[in-house]
C-alpha cells in the first residue's frame, strides 16, 4: 500500500519531535558537563606550570621567599583520611550489615534515621562539633580532631552504601549458605558480605573520595599547619585547608601555589573515582 | 532414666526405619497472624523418596522448611508442634539449628551457587565455612566425591576452577545438590527442585534421586504430579496448610481415599 499524503507528514512530524527532544536533552547534558570540563581545564591551566618536584618533596616558604612546596600538607591528607578511614570503615560497615540484617528493628531505624540526618548535616556543623568533643577537652588542635571529624562524615556515608549493597544480596544464597549448617555470623561474613564486597568496596572509595576534598571540618580541628608534622596530637597540614589558606593571601607566588594544590587535590579525587568507574566496569560487580 | 528413655524411642524408631516425624506441627507467618501449616503429622521413611505434593500456597514449602528448622530464617515465622529426627526433637531448646542443617540438607527452588565461588569452592563451602579442618587432598576427594554423586563431576572436571555461576541452570541445580551432599547430611530435603530447569535437566535430577535414596533420605516437595508418581515411594498430599493424605505412591495417584486428593490428581484443581 502506497503510504497517504496524511501517513507521510504525521511521519515527518513524529521525527521531527523526537529529533527535537534529543537535541534538547544532549543540550542539557553538554551544558551539565561543561563545568566540569571547565573546571579541568582552568585547573590544569593556572596550576600544572606551578608543579615541580619541589611541590611534592617541600615545606611551605614564609612569605617573600620564592619556592617551597606542601609535602606537608599532602602527607597530611593522606594522615588525616588514613585515621578517618581506620574508625569510620569498620563502624560504618557493621552498622551498614545490622541494618540490612534487621531492617525493622528499633535500633535499625533509630540508626538509619541518624545516618541519613548525618548526611545532610552541612560539613562546617560536624567541624564545630569535633571541635567540641575533642578539641576542646584536648587543649588544642590536632589530627585527631580532623580525623574525628571526617569520620564522622564518612560514617553514614559507608553505612548507608554497605546496607544497600548487602540488601541486593539476593535472599537465596543467604538461605543456601544457612542450609549447609553454616552459623549465622559466618554466612553474614563469608558468603553475604563477600558477596557484596564489590559494591561495599565502591562505597567505600567514593567515601573517601568526598573527605578528601572536605575543607569547612578541618578549619578548626586540624587547623593546618606551615611546618612538617606528622604527629596526631598536633595541628597538622591537609591540602584543602592549605589551598584555602594560599588561595585567600594577597602573595602571588602563594596564590600559584594554591592553583597547584587545587590541581594535586582534584588528580587525587578523580583518581579514586576512576578506579571506582574501573571497578564497577569490570566482572566486580554484586550480582543479580 | 530420660536418657534411657530416648534411647529406648531411638531404638525404636530406628526398627520402624522413620527417619523423620512430624507430630501436630504447626507453622505461623507474620508473628502468629498467618497459619501455614496445620496439625502436620508425617512419617518419612529412611532411604525412601517422599513426595509433597498439593496446589500452590498449600504449605508444601512451609512444611520442608520446618524439617531443618529453616522456617524460622523468615522474619516473623515460628513453629509449633514436634520433629523428631532420628526420634530427637530438632526443636528441643538445647539444640543448635545449624547442627541440624548439617544433618538434613536441603536444595532449593532456585539453583543459588555461591557467586564469589568457583565450581569446586561451591561444593567445599559447608565444610570450609563450618571450619572443618581437612587436608587438601581430603577436600579435593570430597568435591570429586559429591561432583559424581550429584552426577556432574564428568561435565566439570576440567573446569573447577570456573565460577559456579558459568554453568548453565541445569548444572547449577546439580552443583546445589553436590553442595549439599558434601556435608555428608543423612537427610535431603529438596524444594521444587526442577521448576526452573527444562525437561533435560528434569530427567537428570529425577534419575539422580533414585540413585541417592540408597544412601539418603529424601523428601521432595514437586507441583508436578508426574514426577511424585515416577519418584517417590510415599506421597503426602496437602491442601491448605493440612495434610490431607499421606500413603504409598501408587496407592495416593489410583486410589486414593480422599475425595479432594482425587480432585487434585485428576486435574480438578489446582
Amino acid at each position: 500500500m502506497i503510504p497517504s499524503n496524511s501517513d507521510v507528514s504525521r511521519q515527518f512530524r513524529r521525527k521531527l519531535k523526537s529529533d527535537l527532544m534529543i537535541g534538547m536533552t544532549a543540550f542539557a547534558t553538554m551544558l551539565a558537563l561543561a563545568p566540569l570540563f571547565l573546571v579541568l581545564g582552568y585547573l590544569v591551566s593556572k596550576g600544572a606550570s606551578s608543579l615541580n618536584l619541589d611541590f611534592f618533596i617541600r615545606t611551605p616558604k614564609p612569605v617573600g621567599e620564592q619556592g617551597g612546596g606542601m609535602a606537608n600538607a599532602i602527607v597530611g591528607t593522606f594522615e588525616l583520611v588514613g585515621i578517618a578511614c581506620l574508625v569510620g570503615i569498620p563502624i560504618g560497615i557493621g552498622a551498614g550489615l545490622y541494618l540490612a540484617e534487621h531492617p525493622l528493628s528499633t535500633l535499625g531505624r533509630a540508626i538509619r534515621f541518624a545516618a541519613d540526618i548525618t548526611m545532610g548535616v552541612p560539613s562546617i556543623v560536624i567541624g564545630i562539633f569535633a571541635y567540641a568533643v575533642v578539641v576542646r577537652p584536648m587543649h588544642g588542635f590536632s589530627a585527631l580532631a580532623g580525623s574525628f571529624a571526617l569520620a564522622v562524615i564518612m560514617i553514614p556515608l559507608v553505612t548507608r552504601t554497605t546496607e544497600e549493597m548487602v540488601k541486593l544480596v539476593p535472599r537465596e544464597l543467604r538461605e543456601a549458605a544457612l542450609a549447609l549448617g553454616v552459623p549465622r555470623w559466618r554466612t553474614s561474613l563469608s558468603v553475604v558480605v563477600r558477596t557484596a564486597m564489590a559494591g561495599i568496596a565502591t562505597g567505600v572509595i567514593l567515601a573517601i573520595a568526598r573527605i578528601t576534598g572536605e575543607t569547612a571540618p578541618l578549619l578548626f580541628t586540624a587547623f593546618g599547619n606551615q611546618f612538617w608534622s606528622i604527629s596526631v596530637t598536633h595541628p597538622i597540614a591537609a591540602l584543602t585547608v592549605q589551598v584555602y589558606a594560599f588561595a585567600i593571601s594577597p602573595f602571588a607566588d602563594w596564590q600559584r601555589q594554591a592553583w597547584a594544590g587545587a590541581l594535586v587535590l582534584t588528580c587525587i579525587v578523580l583518581t579514586l573515582e576512576i578506579g571506582v568507574r574501573w571497578m564497577t566496569s569490570g566482572s566486580a560487580r554484586v550480582p543479580r | 532414666m530420660d536418657d534411657e528413655w530416648q534411647r529406648a524411642s531411638a531404638a525404636l524408631v530406628n526398627f520402624m526405619a522413620d527417619k523423620l516425624i512430624c507430630r501436630h506441627l504447626n507453622a505461623y507467618y507474620n508473628y502468629g497472624q498467618i497459619q501455614g501449616l496445620r496439625n502436620v503429622d508425617l512419617k518419612v521413611g529412611a532411604n525412601l523418596v517422599t513426595a509433597i505434593i498439593g496446589p500452590s500456597g498449600c504449605g508444601k514449602s512451609t512444611l520442608v522448611r520446618c524439617l531443618n528448622r529453616m522456617h524460622e530464617e523468615v522474619p516473623g515465622a515460628t513453629v509449633e508442634g514436634q520433629v523428631l529426627l532420628d526420634g530427637e526433637d530438632i526443636y528441643a531448646p538445647d539444640i543448635d539449628p545449624a547442627r541440624i542443617r548439617r544433618r538434613i540438607g536441603m536444595v532449593f527452588q532456585k539453583p543459588a551457587p555461591f557467586p564469589t565461588m568457583t565450581i569446586a569452592e561451591n561444593v567445599a563451602a559447608g565444610l570450609r565455612l563450618n571450619s572443618a579442618r581437612l587436608s587438601r587432598a581430603e577436600l579435593d576427594e570430597i568435591v570429586e566425591r559429591s561432583l559424581s554423586h550429584a552426577a556432574l563431576w564428568d561435565e566439570v572436571k576440567d573446569r573447577l576452577d570456573e565460577p559456579g555461576v558459568s554453568l548453565s541452570g541445569g548444572q547449577q541445580q546439580r552443583l546445589c545438590v553436590a553442595r549439599a551432599l558434601a556435608v555428608e547430611p543423612e537427610v535431603l530435603l529438596m524444594d521444587e527442585p526442577c521448576s526452573a530447569l527444562d525437561p533435560i535437566s528434569t530427567a537428570r535430577i529425577e534419575e539422580l534421586l533414585l540413585e541417592l535414596k540408597e544412601s539418603y533420605t529424601i523428601v521432595i516437595v514437586t507441583h508436578n504430579m508426574q514426577q511424585a508418581a515416577r519418584t517417590s515411594d510415599y506421597t503426602a498430599f496437602m491442601y491448605n496448610g493440612e495434610l490431607v493424605e499421606f500413603g504409598d505412591t501408587r496407592q495416593i495417584f489410583t486410589n486414593p481415599s480422599r475425595p479432594e486428593t482425587e480432585d487434585y490428581i485428576t486435574g480438578r484443581f489446582g
